[in-house]
């Protein structure tokens, strides 16, 4: 059920325990990456020792290889971010000038931006700064990206914490609202408001909200501005509207997907027998159903969380916060490629790494998916 | 099936869409002005001549909704069906083929899906030169991962069926087994998908559009319209909601009609209703 839903990861939702194997041999490498110090020079010693180290720790070594594997799957996309669009048509130094520009002119800036190098030795430089956190100068401000970034990308998490904050507990529980009530009026209505909560663009609840309760009552600030001098309270009701709406956004997501989640142990055997053999409901819900929710549910969780990380980029334009969201598709919009790909890289790890715990918390959660057969 | 089968929720999502379709399809026939005249004041409230009021530069908003109506679904219906062609095409190869052929295909895939769909549309568009085909590719290959990563499971149940396996023994080429065997057999479950896609990109479009990276003005659509309107909403003007809402209804509309279908398809399979 959860392979249905427009905002299903990359990683662990396709068969969590049997897909590994294939994968981290395609990578080759990769699942030894963690533990280079133990086998220096000579593979095979390393190889049998991955083996015992599987075999006696079985939880640590799948959760090693899932870090490799996301580590590999980063770089993959880096590669991705930078060389695939050094392939695609199109020359920055024509488009940054205009197509009237003169071949004089768009040498020189070829030449300024160090495009005349090749890409190859371009990416490794690029790569080699963005692990130490320098993205290199912006060409539009010529500022340099990195301290852009330590400031906005501060604000954002602000922001997404405290959307996380509010959506994750009203999720699970209305989730679990709707299970209680099931195919009764307060199951159907959630049902209802639910989808067509998912087929509201971000930007329509966010004016909807401004207009309301910024214009209307003037309860709620509208250009949720932040800057350093600000206090934490202040802070928390410039970005009151912001989270309210990302809440909105994710809430229905994230609800639904509960509800499944939840329904689908309740409708399992065990739980059956349990009631038949008479226990009370809570007994049941406390007992026998919980611990197996949990896995799904956090799943879900940090799906959603790793879909708020995209929710972000329209709210902060809507609501002119200044996050890392803004500042990319400003630099979208005037062509500003080393900022384009520092957050489009920033924002592209954050979204793997939720994706990893997801489907580590998995793991953690369900010991069956420990021993792939 | 009989149509009164079909629950009210769907009636309402169909009448929506007809709607709309409706609207695109005559859009100079009943749009009382031009998609690009000034006709009146900055910004004018609703009511008199203009219905809806008039926009940030004068222009009928009503029409410029019934125009954009055009845009909107155009643009979104056709790189759906792209999008919808390339990765059945390509998860039916991997299913049928297998080996390294699924291998690359399906690792690639994984690849293209670390990355946000909007981060890395926004990417892509930074690079690529403003047009409408080009819009419309990227947004179908984005979304053709997604598409194919479904239509993958699904013909990888259908592949090992006897009759799959018949053809294969008769001789049948690679391309008769996706088009005659394998595809009539995954239709109806790619049916809801094809919906659910559908309503994604719609409001995919808007949002790039929104962000000023989707369709370019002076032409009409929904999410740039509300980007032409937003700075309104602090003086009290609605004139940005009319297009938002507009995108919401079609959005649900076609949900509701999704919602329908799925149900539909998984009582057919005798699932458990539940889920």
């Amino acid at each position: 059920m959860m392979e249905s839903g427009p905002l299903t990861g990359p990683v662990p939702t396709d068969g969590t325990a049997g897909a590994t194997h294939p994968r981290s041999a395609e990578l080759s490498g990769v699942p030894a990456k963690p533990n280079p110090a133990a086998n220096p020079s000579n593979g095979e010693i390393g190889g049998t020792f991955w083996r015992r180290f599987t075999f006696r720790r079985p939880l640590a070594a799948l959760i090693l290889q899932r870090l490799g594997l996301s580590v590999g799957l980063l770089f993959a996309v880096s590669l991705m971010i930078f060389g695939g669009i050094e392939a695609l048509p199109g020359d920055f130094a024509t488009t940054y000038l205009g197509q009237s520009a003169t071949p004089q002119a768009v040498e020189n800036i070829r030449k300024d931006l160090g495009l005349d190098r090749p890409w190859t030795e371009r990416y490794v430089s690029w790569l080699g700064g963005a692990v130490q956190g320098d993205f290199g100068t912006s060409w539009a401000s010529k500022n340099s990206v990195g301290e852009q970034i330590s400031k906005r990308l501060g604000n954002s998490l602000f922001l997404a914490f405290f959307a996380a904050l509010v959506s994750v507990p009203l999720a699970v529980g209305l989730g679990m609202l709707a299970v209680q009530f099931r195919n009764r009026l307060p199951d159907k209505i959630i049902n209802v408001v639910s989808l067509a909560a998912i087929s509201l663009p971000e930007f329509f609840v966010g004016y909807l909200l401004i207009m309301f309760f910024a214009v209307k009552y003037g309860v709620a600030t509208f250009p949720a501005t932040v800057y350093d001098s600000m206090s934490f309270t202040e802070r928390l009701s410039a970005i009151a509207l912001p989270v309210a709406t990302l809440v909105l956004v994710v809430l229905a997501h994230m609800m639904r997907m509960t509800r499944a989640a939840i329904l689908n142990v309740m409708s399992s055997a065990y739980v059956e027998t349990a009631e038949l053999k008479g226990l009370g409901m809570f007994r049941i819900i406390a007992r026998h159903a919980a611990p197996n929710a949990v896995a799904p549910v956090i799943n879900v969780i940090a799906l959603n969380l790793a879909y708020l990380v995209v929710g972000v980029v329209v709210v902060e334009v809507v609501f002119v916060y200044p996050g890392m969201g803004q500042y990319m598709v400003d630099a979208v919009t005037v062509r500003d490629m080393p900022v384009v790909q520092a957050c489009g890289l920033i924002f592209a790890a954050f979204y793997i790494f939720l994706n990893m715990a997801a489907d580590i918390l998995a793991i953690i959660a369900n010991p069956r998916l420990r021993h792939p057969r | 099936m009989n149509l009164r089968s079909i629950p009210f929720s769907a009636w309402i999502g169909i009448a929506g869409i007809a709607i709309a379709i409706f609207c695109a399809l005559f859009a100079p026939v009943i749009a009382p002005f031009g998609e690009r005249d000034v006709v009146g004041d900055v910004w004018l409230p609703a009511g008199g001549d203009f219905l809806l009021g008039t926009d940030n530069l004068g222009r009928d908003l009503l029409s410029r909704l019934i125009y954009g109506a055009r845009t909107t679904i155009f643009v979104a219906f056709a790189a759906t069906v792209l999008s919808f062609s390339l990765g059945m095409i390509l998860s039916f190869t991997a299913a049928v083929v297998g080996g390294f052929t699924d291998q690359l295909f399906s690792r690639f895939n994984d690849l293209m899906m670390a990355i946000p769909t909007l981060i890395f549309a926004l990417v892509v568009l930074a690079v690529l030169p403003q047009h409408l085909w080009i819009l419309i590719l990227v947004m179908a290959v984005l979304d053709s991962t997604r598409v194919f990563r479904i239509g993958r499971a699904v013909a990888l149940d259908v592949a090992v069926m006897e009759f799959v396996e018949a053809a294969r023994l008769r001789g049948e080429g690679s391309l008769w087994i996706i088009f005659r065997e394998i595809l009539p057999n995954t239709l109806s479950p790619l049916l809801a998908e094809f919906g659910l896609r559908f309503a994604f990109s719609i409001l995919f479009l808007s949002t790039l559009s929104f962000l000023g990276l989707g369709i370019q003005p002076p032409a009409a659509d929904w999410g740039g319209m509300v980007k032409d309107n937003k700075d309104g909403i602090i003086f009290g003007i609605s004139a940005a909601l009319i297009p938002g809402a507009a995108i919401a209804t079609l959005a649900i509309c076609v949900n509701l009609v999704v919602d329908w279908l799925m149900k539909r398809t998984s009582s057919l399979k005798g699932g458990r209703g539940d889920a």
